[in-house]
C-alpha cells in the first residue's frame, strides 16, 4: 500500500463515525427544544394547545411509517390498524376491567407488534407493491371487523369512562390540555430518540441496506424476511402508542375514524413531504400539514375537509417534482456529508 | 485435500430453456478460477445457483464439504461465501463507508470495529477519498470497487466476482487486475466471471468455459485456450466480431 494511502487511512480512522453537526444546527436544536418546552405558556389558548398536541401526535404517527417505509423500504398502507389497536387496547382494558391506560399502552404495543407479525409474515415475502396493496385491504377488513364486533361497541364504538381522580394514573385531564401536551411531547421525544438510536445501530444499518437493495443486503448476510417483519413490528408498536394517547385525548373511539385509510395515507404524505428516511422529516411534514388541515377547516368551515386534501395533493406534487426525497433531505445531506480530503 | 467449493451437476431450467445443464467444477483453496463464455452462456445463473438467489432443478454445491444447495443467500453469505453482482447494487442512500460497514457487520455487531474494517477495505480498493460520499455519487468504476470492498469486508473465504472489469475504462482495468492479484496473495479464493480474455488468461489458475448452458471445457488457461470447442464456440465468435 502506498504511503499516501496509509496516511489517508490514518486520518480516516481518526474521524468519528458520526460527524458532529455544525454549530448552528446545535443552536437551532436547543432553541427548538426550549420553545417546545415553554410552548403552552407562550401560547395559552386551548386552540394553540390543541394544534400542537395534534402536530406532536402526527409527528409520532408519521415516524412510525418512516420506520417501516422510509428506513426499511416496505410501503405500508395499513398503519391505521395499529392506531386502532392502540386505542382499543387501552380503552377496553380500562372501560371493562378498570386497568390503567399506562398498562393498556403496553398491551396495545404488544398486540400491535403481534398483529404486525401476523400480517407481515405472509405479505412481506411478496416483492413490489403487493405489501402496500395487502396492508390497505387488511386495513379495511380490520375496520369492518371492529364495526361489527359487539363486544367493543360495534359501529358506535366505545367511550373512555370519565375519571376525575388521579388524572396522571388514568391519563385523563379535564381542566386543561397542557398535561396532554407534555405527555405527547414525552411520547414524541421517546419515539424519536428510539429511532435515532435505531439508525445508529447494526439493525438500522441493515434495514437501510435492505431498503436500498434487498439482493445485495442478502448477499451480505442479512436475513431479509426477518428484518422486514422486525421493522414492521417496531413501526406498529410506535403507531399503537399514538392510538392509545389519541383515545385518552378525545375519549371517544369511533372505528370509522380510527381505522380509516385516511390515517394510513396521511402519515405517508407527511413523511414523504418532510423527508422519508430522515429522522426529522416526519416531524417537519406533520408541522406543515396539521396546521394546513386545521386552518383550512376554520377558514372554509365544513368544506375545509376536502380543501385540505387538495392542498396536500398540490404540496406532494411539488415535492415530487422538486425534491423527491423531501424538504429536509436538502439540509441533512449537507450535514451528513463532510468536506472532501484536502 | 477436498476443494473449497465443489459444484456437482447444477442444472437450472426456465421453462423450455436450460440455463445451466449439469455443470460441474471445483475450486481449491487459494485458487483463482475464471468463468468465460459468450452472453447467455449461463454464467450469472451459475452464480445465482451457488449463492442461493435461485434454486437449481438438480445438482448441488458444497462449500468446504458442506451442502449449501437451497440455503438462503444470507445463510450462504454468513458461511463465508461473498459475491458481487454484474448489475451493480450499491446502497445508494448510504455513504461509501456505511455501504462497506454493512458487509463488516455480517461478522461483528460492534459499529466501531465494522467501521475500522470498512475503512481498511476501502483503502485496499483505493476508494478512501470517497468515503464520505453517498454511493449514488460514484462512477461505474468506483461502484465496482465499492462492491468489491463491501464483499471483502465480510472477510469471506471465497468470493464470486461477476465481471469486475466489465464497463470500466482501460486504465481502471489494470488497477482492478492488480487488486485481484493482491487478494489472492492475501489468501482469498476467487471465482470470477470475466469477458476480457487477456485479463482472465493471465489471472486464472483454471478456467471454466460455458456455452449455451453447458460446460465445454475446464482446465488450465493454456488447455482451455487451445480447446477446439472453446475456440469454436467462444473465441471464434470474438475473432469474427473483431
Amino acid at each position: 500500500m502506498s504511503s499516501s494511502r496509509t496516511d489517508i487511512l490514518k486520518s480516516a480512522l481518526a474521524e468519528s463515525l458520526w460527524p458532529r453537526p455544525p454549530l448552528w444546527v446545535g443552536a437551532f436544536g436547543a432553541a427548538a427544544l426550549a420553545l417546545l418546552l415553554a410552548y403552552p405558556f407562550i401560547f395559552t389558548t386551548p386552540f394553540a394547545h390543541h394544534l400542537m398536541i395534534l402536530i406532536l401526535l402526527y409527528a409520532l404517527m408519521a415516524q412510525s411509517w418512516n420506520v417501516v417505509a422510509g428506513f426499511s423500504g416496505q410501503i405500508s398502507l395499513g398503519q391505521a390498524i395499529f392506531f386502532g389497536i392502540g386505542a382499543y387496547s387501552s380503552t377496553v382494558l380500562f372501560a371493562k376491567y378498570g386497568i390503567t391506560p399506562w398498562a393498556g399502552l403496553m398491551v396495545g404495543m404488544l398486540l400491535s407488534a403481534l398483529a404486525a407479525v401476523a400480517i407481515g409474515v405472509p405479505t412481506l415475502r411478496l416483492r413490489g407493491h403487493y405489501f402496500a396493496i395487502a396492508t390497505l385491504l387488511i386495513g379495511s377488513s380490520v375496520q369492518i371487523v371492529f364495526q361489527r364486533w359487539d363486544w367493543v361497541g360495534a359501529a358506535s364504538g366505545l367511550y373512555v369512562p370519565i375519571e376525575r381522580a388521579s388524572p396522571w394514573f388514568y391519563l385523563q385531564f379535564h381542566t386543561s390540555k397542557v398535561p396532554y401536551y407534555y405527555v405527547a411531547l414525552g411520547a414524541v421525544a421517546a419515539g424519536y430518540f428510539a429511532v435515532w438510536k435505531l439508525r445508529r445501530s447494526r439493525l438500522g444499518f441493515r434495514l437501510q441496506a435492505m431498503r436500498d437493495d434487498p439482493d445485495a443486503a442478502a448477499s451480505l448476510g442479512i436475513a431479509i424476511a426477518r428484518h422486514k417483519v422486525l421493522a414492521f413490528m417496531i413501526s406498529a408498536a410506535m403507531m399503537s402508542v399514538a392510538g392509545t394517547f389519541y383515545a385518552q385525548y378525545v375519549l371517544v373511539l369511533d372505528p370509522e375514524r380510527l381505522f380509516s385509510a385516511e390515517i394510513s395515507i396521511i402519515v405517508l404524505l407527511m413523511t414523504v413531504l418532510g423527508g422519508s428516511g430522515t429522522l426529522w422529516g416526519p416531524a417537519l411534514g406533520a408541522a406543515i400539514l396539521v396546521p394546513l388541515s386545521e386552518y383550512s377547516r376554520i377558514w372554509f368551515g365544513g368544506t375545509g375537509r376536502t380543501i385540505d386534501l387538495i392542498l396536500y395533493g398540490i404540496l406532494i406534487l411539488l415535492v415530487c417534482m422538486w425534491r423527491p426525497s423531501g424538504i429536509l433531505s436538502l439540509l441533512e445531506e449537507r450535514i451528513r456529508r463532510r468536506a472532501e480530503i484536502p | 485435500m477436498s476443494p473449497l467449493l465443489d459444484v456437482q451437476g447444477l442444472t437450472k431450467r426456465f421453462g423450455g430453456l436450460t440455463a445451466n445443464a449439469n455443470i460441474a467444477f471445483d475450486v481449491n483453496e487459494g485458487e483463482i478460477v475464471g468463468i468465460i463464455g459468450p452472453n447467455g452462456a449461463g454464467k450469472s445463473t451459475l452464480f445465482d445457483l451457488i449463492t442461493g438467489f435461485q434454486s437449481p432443478n438438480a445438482g448441488r454445491a458444497l462449500l468446504d464439504g458442506r451442502d449449501i444447495t437451497g440455503l438462503r443467500p444470507d445463510r450462504i453469505g454468513r458461511l463465508g461465501l461473498a459475491r458481487t453482482f454484474q448489475k451493480l447494487k450499491p446502497f445508494v442512500d448510504l455513504t461509501v463507508t456505511e455501504n462497506v460497514m454493512v458487509g463488516a457487520l455480517a461478522h461483528t455487531p460492534v459499529l466501531k470495529t465494522a467501521r475500522e474494517q470498512a475503512l481498511e477495505s476501502l483503502a485496499f480498493v483505493d476508494l478512501l477519498d470517497k468515503r464520505n460520499h453517498f454511493a449514488r455519487e460514484l462512477s461505474t468504476g468506483q461502484r465496482k470497487r465499492l462492491e468489491l470492498a463491501r464483499a471483502l469486508a465480510m472477510s469471506p473465504r471465497l468470493i464470486l466476482m461477476d465481471e469486475v472489469t466489465g464497463g470500466v475504462d482501460q486504465r481502471s482495468v489494470a488497477g482492478l487486475v492488480a487488486l485481484v492479484r493482491e487478494l489472492k496473495q492475501r489468501g482469498v479464493t476467487i471465482v470470477m466471471i470475466e469477458h476480457n480474455m487477456q485479463v482472465i488468461m493471465r489471472l486464472a489458475d483454471r478456467i471454466l468455459a460455458l456455452h449455451a448452458g453447458r460446460r465445454i471445457a475446464f482446465g488450465a488457461p493454456d488447455e482451455v485456450r487451445s480447446d477446439a470447442a472453446v475456440v469454436d464456440a467462444y473465441l471464434g465468435t470474438i475473432d469474427h466480431a473483431a
